[in-house]
């Protein structure tokens, strides 16, 4: 068949050779800094909601119910329903940007504070015991003793966040939104297949790529966190603890 | 039969025509386009959840022997979930075209990715004791699979199940890029017409149809394990 043939994937790679398609408005360059900015955006909003309130209430040991029924809703809700829904309502909603961020907003914010309440909560009692008894006040077992311990799985969230935001900003080009997803609806809206798939191996490497160097992050945090710790044993730990059992979208 | 009367009465006063997010209405006039996305979504959901579980655990069963399969195994799933779901449909795309294939290809590979992982998980869990006692009773490679292994690992494989159809129901929305997204063909028609109802109605189908398979997958869940439930009342 041509298609899996060399004849496609042929054309896929002179797509990706022709500085055309990488330039001007429609271009990857373009493209790229539009999905790079609105997921840097979202991701740092919702860290800036989602993070105070995740730490907090894994200090106080409140809020597993929530924790557990946001984190549910996260991956029950369908992300491409809820972006049309806020097309279509009224101001300041509509078919704007500022429906693209809420929506990605709303999908980012779930992993972000399920991993920051369940990284508190998994912190060693005895840690905090001592920490207190050094007399240290709520705050400063938080910020020195938790917050640090917790760091590991604070950032897997922020991970997770990240693809969750990217895979729902290439959904938001079906809708309203910019990015690399425009890419793939120009092809399929011209039924231009190379284009539409080398859109997709865009996303696709964006994506690889980001829970490439947030993972590594992640790792170098662990390291930090427990030095004493083998790496075999951290990434035990890093798995079991895991809050988030994988939301794609 | 009294939605019918209404609507063939006032149609023009309707919440249809005032384009009223909750309205009843729309959903007895357009019923039959209802029930058939949610027909469609279904059989979609429900074939690429099966696919899954059909390839997920023989594949587990045969990885955990090797620690460098299972962990291969286990980083090529992470690798398929990490690519958002429009990029997957659209690499898939060249492959199946504009058909139902496309989406349930792409979300099989989803439910596989998350089913690797808690078969795995759940295999590794087996309490070494239970699996003695079955060798000591002789049993075969293959009848310990079976009979002492699988049934331990149950409750993590269903609990796999049930997160994996959850979100598979959401994402069959996107399944629209082709022209196959159930109640999401009926969300890109109403945003289209700018009709609320309409995204409305189908979008809440669409959670709907989520809580509803998964409660049934949580009953499935509980009468195939009742030594849970023994232990924990």
């Amino acid at each position: 068949m041509s298609v899996l043939g060399g004849s496609f994937l042929g054309e896929v790679v002179a797509w990706f050779a022709d500085p055309v398609n990488w330039q001007g408005p429609d271009g990857v360059i373009a493209r790229l800094r539009e999905h790079l900015e609105i997921t840097g955006l979202t991701v740092v909003i919702a860290a800036v909601i989602a993070l105070p309130v995740g730490l907090w209430l894994g200090h106080i040991g409140r809020g597993g119910a929530l924790a557990t029924g946001i984190s549910y809703s996260g991956r029950a809700a369908p992300t491409y329903a809820v972006l049309v829904l806020l097309a279509i309502s009224p101001a300041p909603f509509g078919n704007n940007q500022t429906s693209t961020v809420t929506a990605l907003v709303l999908f980012a914010l779930s992993p972000i504070l399920t991993n920051a309440y369940v990284g508190i909560r998994g912190v060693d009692p005895d840690a905090v015991d001592a920490a207190r008894g050094m007399g240290l006040s709520g705050w400063q077992v938080l910020r020195r003793v938790e917050l640090p311990l917790a760091a590991p799985l604070v950032i897997s969230g922020l991970r997770l966040a990240t693809t969750q935001v990217i895979a729902t900003a290439t959904i938001a080009a079906l809708v309203a939104g910019g990015g690399l997803g425009r890419i793939i609806t120009a092809g399929f809206g011209r039924q231009d297949d190379v284009e539409l798939f080398a859109g997709a191996v865009l996303v696709a490497v964006l994506a690889l790529a980001a829970e490439l160097v947030l993972g590594w992050l992640q790792r170098a945090s662990a390291r930090q966190a427990r030095p004493d710790l083998s790496a075999t044993r951290r990434r035990k730990d890093a798995a079991d603890a895991a809050a988030e059992p994988l939301t794609v979208s | 039969m009294l939605g019918g009367v209404i609507h063939t009465q006032t149609v023009s006063q309707s919440c249809i025509a005032r384009n009223e997010w909750v309205c009843w209405d729309y959903v007895v006039s357009r019923q039959s386009d209802l029930t058939e996305a949610f027909w469609e979504h279904l059989t979609i959901t429900v074939v690429a959840v099966a696919l899954g579980v059909a390839v997920a655990l023989p594949l587990a069963v045969l990885a955990r022997r090797s620690r460098l399969f299972s962990g291969s195994v286990a980083s090529t799933a992470t690798l398929i979930y990490t690519i958002p779901s429009v990029a997957l449909f659209s690499l898939l795309f060249p492959i199946a075209k504009l058909s139902a294939t496309t989406v349930i290809i792409g979300l099989a590979l989803y439910s596989l990715a998350i089913l690797l992982r808690n078969t795995l998980d759940g295999l590794a869990s087996v309490a070494p004791d239970a699996v003695d006692a079955g060798r000591g009773m002789g049993y075969s490679n293959w009848r310990l699979l079976l009979a002492v292994e699988l049934p331990l690992a149950l409750p993590a494989i269903l609990a796999g199940v049930r997160i994996a159809t959850v979100s598979t129901v959401a994402l069959v929305t996107v399944g629209t890029l082709v022209g196959f997204g159930g109640f999401g063909d009926i969300i890109k028609r109403g945003f289209s017409g700018n009709f609320r109802p309409e995204v409305l109605t189908a979008t809440v189908a669409t959670v709907i149809l989520a809580l509803i398979l998964d409660a049934l997958l949580l009953a499935l869940q509980r009468a195939t394990t009742p030594w849970l439930r023994e232990r924990s009342s």
